[in-house]
Formats: structure tokens, C-alpha cells, sequence
């Protein structure tokens, strides 16, 4: 069983290709390990019936020669993805009892190429925080602890707001994860999980059946084991969508064949810029000498390393912080009780409504709805809504002025590691803090990756982000590539089934 | 609006209590753009479905669900741009209109708030004296409609009919130039007969296809501008006429009673023909309009814009000046006869080879009156155009006369019948016969000697009596001219 479950996806498929192992046994092996670590509370919904439909249906095609690019392999897919007859609630009590008649786009793509669906999985409600605490189905547990140190014996956060994704993931739960990225929302759990995580170019996914949070920021992208895995699965997820307008229409490199040639080439003369901005107050000693050492990595494959600037970062995270809740507070204004997910009676349409939301939402929903509601008021907009958006640019602009002389930035992925469940919750500032380097790359609609890069002296994973330009995701798989053949990572959380 | 309307040279006064009293009227027309599917999804736009029958994932804002816009209504925007001599602004953006209502599914309507895709223009309006005035547009924008609450189908419950969610609106905004209900009433005819004329909209203002809100204020001649108040959602011409004059005269006795006029949005009771209020300035939303982050801004093509101009159909302005041109109408029957594509296009297959002007004058007075009277439609018009054209021909040879023609042309409306068959089978042809004629002339001297004597001793007024007692004695069908010369001849000869 432990040889079934340590295959990444790619070895998987090669496995069922081959016939030695089947896809209904892959599939029982993975709900069997989601019964063996439901403490985690990483599903918050089970199909498993549904999945053993699925994974016989794919053994058939398999036999027939028919399979596809993800045929037979267990997905847990985040809920916020609508799927198809089965409940979608984005973790959130104002959703309870929601079941959609569609099927989002990226897991259709999923479907088409022969996934098989475990379940739905916990995430941030609405996909607003860092720890995955926010959710009405209760916080997630990361599957790693630490070895040693304060964090030693306390629950960890999984991070977020895929959290549930990257600790289903870590405890070998599911096989691939989908997952959504607003502000670091697939990265930073991916980094505090030891995962390969990365955030597409905005419009690669397409955001048609995604429940939105914040629509000019969100993207899915992949969360895996390595990196040829989040080669594979960007593959099948991304495609041109009409019923998206904001989707791309141009095609995917080709990022197998980039991993191919990263591992058979090297990077030789790809330059990377180390921005001098992403050193940060307070940061531990380990992640920057992490960070030094990822970059002699990538010159050790033949990359040139030049420090660059990006002198807007810092505004960054403020910027972000009133364009995101601005959108989510409009986004958000359809869970108003009339025609589906929870209702509250109230004596009036008014106090219904506030029942309903009142009940509905839970707090760090509730504050961003305000803080956005706020930003976007007559005598508030200009101040804030319109500045955020102009800061916007002159980050983009940053960006778009260094990739005219390097072709990846290296980054941490996150400011620390794991921290503990209810350190931070109650401190939303310090909570927002985690998105620091995450989130100007949402904000500058361009793709990003973090992958696991070594751990702390506590012994929790810490990941490398690389920064390319838009439609680059083959630049970060090549970059990505490097560093995880040079960090050989090969830790398996303590939480993990087997 | 901060902007001064200039008054005209002969804007209309009202006079009040304490002296005169200006009228400024700036109106919003929504006109629902003519196309089949909604304007983000893909949805049924057509009237008169079941509740909810047309209603997409989108529109019923299901999660997840997004927007795409439908590149016809653009085509419809554009085209109407155009039609309204407007500036086309090939970059705009669609915004979010942020306000909670039961049949508000997203929350949001999608509006387009700072940049709307149609910028300055103007239309020409007529008057009922034939004058003309240039009435300024300040813009229009596309945005989606809401869906219907119903309150009155259950005790305690509303329901929801979506099927209007998401159809597309056009929002035509004029500027504040015109002075009283009649301009205002000629605006919207006029507005609605371009966008006939365009196929933008089909203008049927009782199905709820175009509808006005109409901003009034009044002011002392050459005054700053009173405090304006807006009569939302007025569906026929009559009743934007009533709301503006009653609107006048209430603010009119507010202000000369010592009072001031609140801006409010008001509302207008067809029952009574009165306003009232609706909601104030203080109750006002604040919508919050931000860019929707689901659409992309809108960009045009200018080579595709340039097209729709080159291929846009022939529009009133157009048609009138032809019509005064070509056959001679009067400024009055012009503007009547091309109000619509229809009426005008039945005009001219009536007109076609025949006295045009006569044919104009029987269309305005005598068909249009009679469809009045029978509540019909142009279309279901019992006389075709050809049957007309027929009957101002016998007018015009001299086979009947007009007043013979008026009882051909009842019979004609009420069978149907060609105008030849009427006057065959009815014996209505003019006696143009001089034997037959004389024959009457002389009974009818013969009957009246002393008459004979006196108009020959100097009493001319009697010939119009000998041609009444002429005409009566040939049932109205001689021919009133050979009557007239005949007449003269014998009486003076």
C-alpha cells in the first residue's frame, strides 16, 4: 500500500499504463488513506461511491487504450470549485445545501482527461485567509509538526486558503489538488506543506465555476508532490473558456517538455533577479540563507543571478488588501438568501437579507465585506479604490521593467514557516503579513511557483518562489526544476498515511 | 448636472400666480435593445414567456457564473450611436451598480458609469407648428435591466420573475433642453421612431420596451437652474405629458407659496395624473460603481464602426427631407408620414405615379382617422395602400368628386372593396354629362323664377343656391365644375 501511495502522478499514470497497478486500487488506496487521516479535517465531503465509478470507468479505458493525461488518478478538488451535482459551499454556512447544476471548467478539464474525484476539500471560507481558520467547517491540521522548538507538539496550520488542499496533499490523501490563488492562496500552503504549488498567469484557468472572491485576482493552478506532477496537471486544468472573458487565448507552453530539458540541459545563461525588496523586517535568518542558497542552486545550473529592483513592494500588500475586499464585497452581495444556500426569515426583505448574512458569513468574511464596502463608498473611492488600482500599475510596471532584463525573479515563497493553529487568527494584521511576497504577483497578473526548498531547524518545510513573466509558466517549471533536483526533497510529513 | 440649458429664443413660459416661470426637461429614456438572446448571457430575450422561463446560470447569478458580452447588442449600441448623430467611443467599460433587491440576483447590475460607449449627439425634434428645435444627447450606455418583483400574488410572499434579468438596456440620456411637455412628448417620438427606424429598439412603450424618467425644474427666465426633481419610469407619451405638467404646477405653487422643492425621485399615479413622492436624496443609494472585474473594457474597431455608419438605413430626418423634396409635403404631413419606417413605406406605395400631396392629405386626415375610430393598427388597415392610390385617382380624373370620394372610401373600409367596385356597385360616378346637367339646370329655373329674377337684378350670393339645388337634384354626383360653368352660362347668358 505505502508504494501506491508514494507514487507521484506521473509515476502513477506510468504504473497504469503499464498494468501494475489498477485505477479502482489507486482510488481505494486513496480513500483508504483519506479514512485513515480524516483527523486532519482536510475533506470536508466525501465521494467516494462517485470515485469508484470513475476510477472503473477509467480502468476500462485504460484496457481500451482510450486513457487520458490524468487517467485514473484520485483528485481532491477545493470547494470552491462547483462540481456537478455535488455540494459546493466554499466552506462557507451561507452556501450549506448548495449543490450546483454545472460543473466548473477546471475540473471539467480534470474529468475530460480521466481524473477521478475523491471528494471536496476544505479551504478558507470564501477563500479569505492564510491559516485556514476561517472555514464553518473548522480549521484544518497540517499533516507536518515540528521536530523540535516552540512549535514542538502544537497543531500547525496548513496555511491558506488551500489549506485543506495542501494538507490532503502532505498527508497523501488525495494524489493532485487543485486549488485557488487570490493572494498566495496555492503558494504559501504549498511552501508550509513541503509542496509544488503554482499560480498561473491570470486567464490560463478559467475562472467559469469558480465561486469568486476577488474576480480580477483569482486564479487556479495545481498543487503537487513535485514538479513534473504540476507540469502534468497545469496541462490538462488550463484552457480557453468563451464563457470566461477574461480567459487567454493562447496556447500553453509545453511544460513537460520544459522539465524535460531543465533536467537534461540545465539553465544554462537563463538570468534570474534576487529583488533587493524582498528582504524583509523580522525575517528568520533561515529563510534568507535559504533564499542565498536556492540562488547558488540556479547558477550552479548555469543561471546568472543579478540583484534587481522592485521598488513599489512594499505597497503592495495595502494595494491588495482594499482591491480584493472591494471586489469580494460585490461578489459576495449574491448570497442574499433568495435563490439558493441558506435563508434566514426575517420581518422584511432588508431583515432578511441581514439574518441571512448575519448567520451566513462568518467573521473575516463579514471584515473584508466591510473594509471593501468602505472602499468603494462616495468620498472613499478615489482615496482608496482608485490609489490601490494606481499602485496596481506601478507594480506592474515593476515587474514589466525587470523581466526586460531577467527572466525569473527568486523569492521565499513565505516570511516563516507553519505556525501554530490560533496564533494568528486573532490577529488579522499579522495573518495578512503572510501574503507578502505572494501577493504582487496576483497583482501583476503573472505566474508564479513555490516549491520546496529545505527545512527549518524545527523541522517544518520552507519553499523557493520563482516570478516569471505573463504566459512564462514554462520559464518556472525549467527554474522550478533546478531547484528541486538541487534541494532533493524528499521529507514525508509526520501526519502522512502510509 | 451643473451645465446652464440655454433657453431658446421663444422658449414657452408658464405664468404663474407671481409672474412667469421657465421650464427646464432633461429626460432618461431605457429602451430595451432589440436582440434575441440578454446582453451577457445567452438567455431568451423575447417577451411574453412564463415567469422564469429565460433565465441562464448567469442570470440568475448562480455561483461561479460569469458574464460575456453579446457582440449584437454592442452592434445595437453602436448602430444607435449613430443614428443619433453621437460620438462613438471605441474604448468604454462596463461597471458594477451595487444595490440589494430581491430581483437584483447578482447584487449588481452591470452598467457602464464613467466611459459609456456612446458620447455627445443630438436629434431634431418637430413641433405641431411645423417648427424645429435640435435637442442635445448626452450620452448613452448600455446596461443590464433587473427582473420583476411581484407583491400582489400571494398574502405575505413576493415573487420573482428573472426572465428580464440581463436583458440588454439602452440608457439614452438628453440634456436639459427642452421647455415644456409637448417638446419633451416630441423628443420621445422622435427618439423612438429613429430607433424604429434603426431596429435598435422596437419602442413599444406598453409592453415596456422604452420608458422615460423625467427631470423638471423651474426657474425664472434666465435664472440659475430651480432644484430638479426625477418622475421615474413613465411608459407612454401621454403620461410623460401629464407627469411634466403636473410636476410643473406642483413645484410652481411650492415655490410661489413660500415653499422650495426637494430633489427627489418621484413617482407618477396614472389614476390620478398626479406625482408623488418616491424616495428623497437622503434615502439615495450609494451604489458604489467600480470596473466589473469579469469584463475586459469594451474596444471597437473604428474600420467596423465606420461600416455600420456606411450600412445604416435611411432614418426620419432623411425620409422627411425627401419626402418634402420629392413629393412636395408639407413639413407637418412629412414629419406625421415618417414617424415610422412602416407608415412611410405604405405612404410611398400609395403615392407611387399619383398626386402625392392629395395622397399625404387623405392618409393624415381621413385614413389615420378612421383607424383611430376602429382602433386598428397601419398594418391592419382594411384599405391597402393601392386601393388608396386608386380612389385620389378617380378624385384626380374627375370620376368623383372629393366629397363623393369621402362615402366611397367609408364603404372601401368597410368591405374592403377596390374603390371602382365601390363606385360601380354604389352608383357613385360623377355626372359629367352637359346634356344631363343642363336638363337640371333647367328644371331647377324653371322651379325658381323669382330667384332667376332676382340674381339677374343684381343678388349674385344666389348662385351658390342654384349650384346646391343643382347638386341635390343629382344626389351629389354631378360634377360640381361643369355644374359651376353650366350654371353661368344660362344664369348670365
Amino acid at each position: 500500500m505505502s508504494d501506491i501511495l508514494s507514487m507521484t502522478a506521473v509515476a502513477a499514470r506510468q504504473a497504469l499504463d503499464n498494468k501494475t497497478i489498477s485505477a479502482v486500487e489507486l482510488t481505494e488506496a486513496y480513500i483508504k488513506a483519506a479514512d485513515d487521516t480524516a483527523d486532519n479535517n482536510a475533506y470536508v465531503l466525501r465521494t467516494s461511491d462517485k470515485a469508484m465509478e470513475m476510477a472503473k470507468a477509467s480502468d476500462k479505458r485504460l484496457a481500451k487504450g482510450e486513457a487520458g493525461l490524468l487517467e485514473g488518478i484520485p483528485v481532491g478538488v477545493k470547494d470552491m470549485f462547483c462540481t456537478k451535482g455535488v455540494e459546493t459551499t466554499a466552506s462557507s454556512a451561507i452556501l450549506k445545501g448548495f449543490v450546483p447544476p454545472y460543473e466548473s471548467t477546471v475540473t471539467e478539464n480534470l474529468w475530460q482527461d480521466g481524473a477521478v474525484m475523491l471528494g471536496k476539500i476544505n479551504c478558507d471560507e470564501f477563500a479569505m485567509g492564510s491559516a485556514n481558520e476561517t472555514s464553518a467547517f473548522g480549521a484544518v491540521t497540517n499533516p507536518w509538526t515540528a521536530s523540535e522548538g516552540p512549535l514542538q507538539g502544537k497543531a500547525l496550520t496548513p496555511g491558506g486558503s488551500s489549506g485543506g488542499s495542501a494538507a490532503a496533499m502532505a498527508a497523501r490523501s488525495t494524489l493532485l489538488a487543485p486549488g485557488t490563488d487570490t493572494g498566495g492562496s496555492i503558494r504559501q500552503p504549498a511552501a508550509f506543506c513541503g509542496l509544488v504549488g503554482m499560480k498561473p498567469t491570470y486567464g490560463r484557468c478559467s475562472r467559469r465555476g469558480i465561486v469568486a472572491f476577488a474576480s480580477s485576482l483569482d486564479q487556479a493552478g495545481p498543487i503537487t508532490r513535485d514538479v513534473a506532477d504540476c507540469a502534468l496537471m497545469m496541462t490538462s486544468m488550463s484552457s480557453y473558456d468563451s464563457g470566461d472573458s477574461t480567459s487567454i487565448d493562447a496556447p500553453l507552453p509545453d511544460l513537460m517538455d520544459a522539465f524535460a530539458t531543465a533536467k537534461n540541459k540545465g539553465i544554462k545563461g537563463m538570468r534570474i533577479g534576487i529583488p533587493d525588496e524582498y528582504t524583509v523586517d523580522g525575517m528568520p535568518d533561515q529563510i534568507a540563507s535559504l533564499w542565498d542558497t536556492g540562488r547558488k542552486w540556479l547558477e550552479d545550473a548555469g543561471a546568472v543571478c543579478v540583484p534587481v529592483s522592485l521598488p513599489h513592494t512594499q505597497y503592495a500588500l495595502p494595494a491588495y488588501y482594499i482591491i480584493a475586499p472591494a471586489e469580494a464585497s460585490s461578489n459576495l452581495a449574491r448570497y442574499d438568501g433568495v435563490r439558493y444556500g441558506q435563508r434566514v426569515d426575517g420581518a422584511s426583505l432588508d431583515d432578511m437579507y441581514a439574518k441571512t448574512r448575519g448567520a451566513g458569513f462568518g467573521d473575516e468574511v463579514k471584515r473584508r465585506i466591510l473594509i471593501g464596502t468602505y472602499v468603494l463608498s462616495a468620498g472613499y473611492y478615489d482615496a482608496y479604490y482608485i490609489k490601490a488600482q494606481k499602485v496596481r500599475r506601478l507594480i506592474q510596471n515593476d515587474f514589466t521593467n525587470v523581466f526586460a532584463d531577467v527572466d525569473a525573479l527568486l523569492t521565499p515563497s513565505t516570511p516563516s514557516a507553519a505556525f501554530a493553529l490560533g496564533d494568528e487568527s486573532k490577529d488579522p494584521l499579522s495573518m495578512f503579513l503572510n501574503d507578502v511576497f505572494t501577493v504582487p504577483a496576483n497583482l501583476a497578473g503573472i505566474p508564479a511557483i513555490s516549491v520546496p526548498a529545505g527545512l527549518s531547524s524545527d523541522g517544518l518545510p520552507l519553499g523557493l518562489q520563482l516570478i516569471a513573466p505573463s504566459l512564462r509558466e514554462d520559464t518556472l517549471i525549467k527554474g522550478a526544476a533546478i531547484l528541486e533536483s538541487a534541494a532533493g526533497f524528499d521529507h514525508v510529513a509526520s501526519g502522512a498515511a502510509s | 448636472m451643473t451645465d446652464i440649458a440655454t433657453p431658446p429664443a421663444t422658449s414657452p413660459l408658464v405664468e404663474g400666480r407671481t409672474g412667469q416661470w421657465e421650464v427646464v426637461i432633461g429626460l432618461e429614456v431605457h429602451a430595451q435593445v432589440s436582440s434575441q438572446a440578454k446582453l451577457f448571457s445567452g438567455a431568451s430575450a423575447t417577451f411574453g414567456a412564463g415567469p422564469n422561463e429565460h433565465v441562464s446560470l448567469v442570470d440568475a447569478a448562480m455561483p461561479g457564473m460569469l458574464p460575456v458580452i453579446n457582440r449584437f447588442c454592442v452592434e445595437q449600441a453602436v448602430k444607435t450611436g449613430l443614428g443619433l448623430n453621437a460620438e462613438i467611443n471605441l474604448f468604454s467599460v462596463f461597471d458594477r451598480k451595487n444595490y440589494f433587491y430581491a430581483d437584483l440576483p447578482q447584487g449588481y447590475q452591470i452598467s457602464q458609469f464613467k466611459q459609456p460607449i456612446v458620447g455627445e449627439g443630438s436629434i431634431t425634434i418637430t413641433l405641431a407648428d411645423g417648427t424645429t428645435r435640435d435637442i442635445g444627447i448626452e450620452r448613452l450606455h448600455l446596461e443590464q435591466d433587473a427582473g420583476k418583483s411581484m407583491h400582489d400574488q400571494h398574502p405575505t410572499k413576493s415573487y420573482i420573475d428573472l426572465n428580464r434579468s440581463g436583458v440588454a438596456l439602452m440608457e439614452i440620456v438628453s440634456r436639459p433642453d427642452m421647455h415644456s411637455a409637448e417638446e419633451a412628448a416630441a423628443y420621445v417620438t422622435k427618439l423612438r421612431s429613429i430607433l424604429r427606424f434603426l431596429g435598435t429598439c422596437d419602442g413599444n412603450m406598453e409592453q415596456g420596451s422604452m420608458r422615460a424618467d423625467c427631470n423638471v425644474s423651474v426657474r425664472r427666465p434666465g435664472a440659475e437652474l430651480g432644484t430638479r426633481t426625477e418622475t421615474k419610469n413613465l411608459n407612454s407619451i401621454r403620461f410623460i405629458a401629464q407627469a411634466i405638467n403636473s410636476e410643473v404646477a406642483r413645484q410652481i405653487e411650492v415655490i410661489e407659496d413660500g415653499g422650495t422643492i426637494h430633489q427627489e425621485t418621484r413617482l407618477f399615479d396614472t389614476s390620478t395624473g398626479q406625482t408623488r413622492p418616491m424616495r428623497s436624496k437622503e434615502d439615495a443609494h450609494d451604489y458604489r460603481y467600480f470596473p466589473d472585474p469579469d469584463l475586459l473594457p469594451l474596444e471597437l474597431d473604428a474600420a467596423w464602426v465606420e461600416h455600420l455608419r456606411q450600412n445604416l438605413p435611411e432614418l426620419p430626418d432623411a425620409l422627411r427631407q425627401r419626402l418634402t423634396d420629392e413629393f412636395g409635403l408639407s413639413a407637418y404631413d412629412a414629419a406625421l408620414i415618417s414617424e415610422d419606417r412602416q407608415t412611410a413605406a405604405w405612404y410611398e406605395a400609395a403615392a407611387a405615379g399619383r398626386d402625392a400631396k392629395l395622397v399625404a392629405n387623405w392618409m393624415a386626415v381621413e385614413l389615420f382617422g378612421a383607424l383611430n375610430r376602429m382602433g386598428l393598427d397601419l398594418a391592419d388597415s382594411p384599405v391597402t395602400p393601392d386601393q388608396l392610390g386608386q380612389l385620389v385617382d378617380r378624385i384626380s380624373d374627375g370620376t368623383i368628386s372629393g366629397r363623393i370620394a369621402k362615402d366611397v372610401f367609408a364603404f372601401m373600409l368597410e368591405s374592403g372593396d377596390d374603390p371602382d367596385q365601390v363606385i360601380e356597385a354604389k352608383g357613385f360616378k360623377q355626372v359629367s354629362d352637359t346634356g344631363a346637367i343642363e336638363a337640371m339646370i333647367d328644371t331647377v329655373m324653371a322651379e325658381n323664377t323669382d330667384k332667376v329674377d332676382e340674381y339677374r337684378g343684381g343678388k349674385d350670393k344666389l348662385f351658390g343656391f342654384f349650384v346646391g339645388q343643382v347638386m341635390k337634384a343629382s344626389k351629389g354626383q354631378a360634377n360640381p365644375g361643369v355644374v359651376n360653368d353650366l350654371l353661368r352660362q344660362k344664369l348670365d347668358g
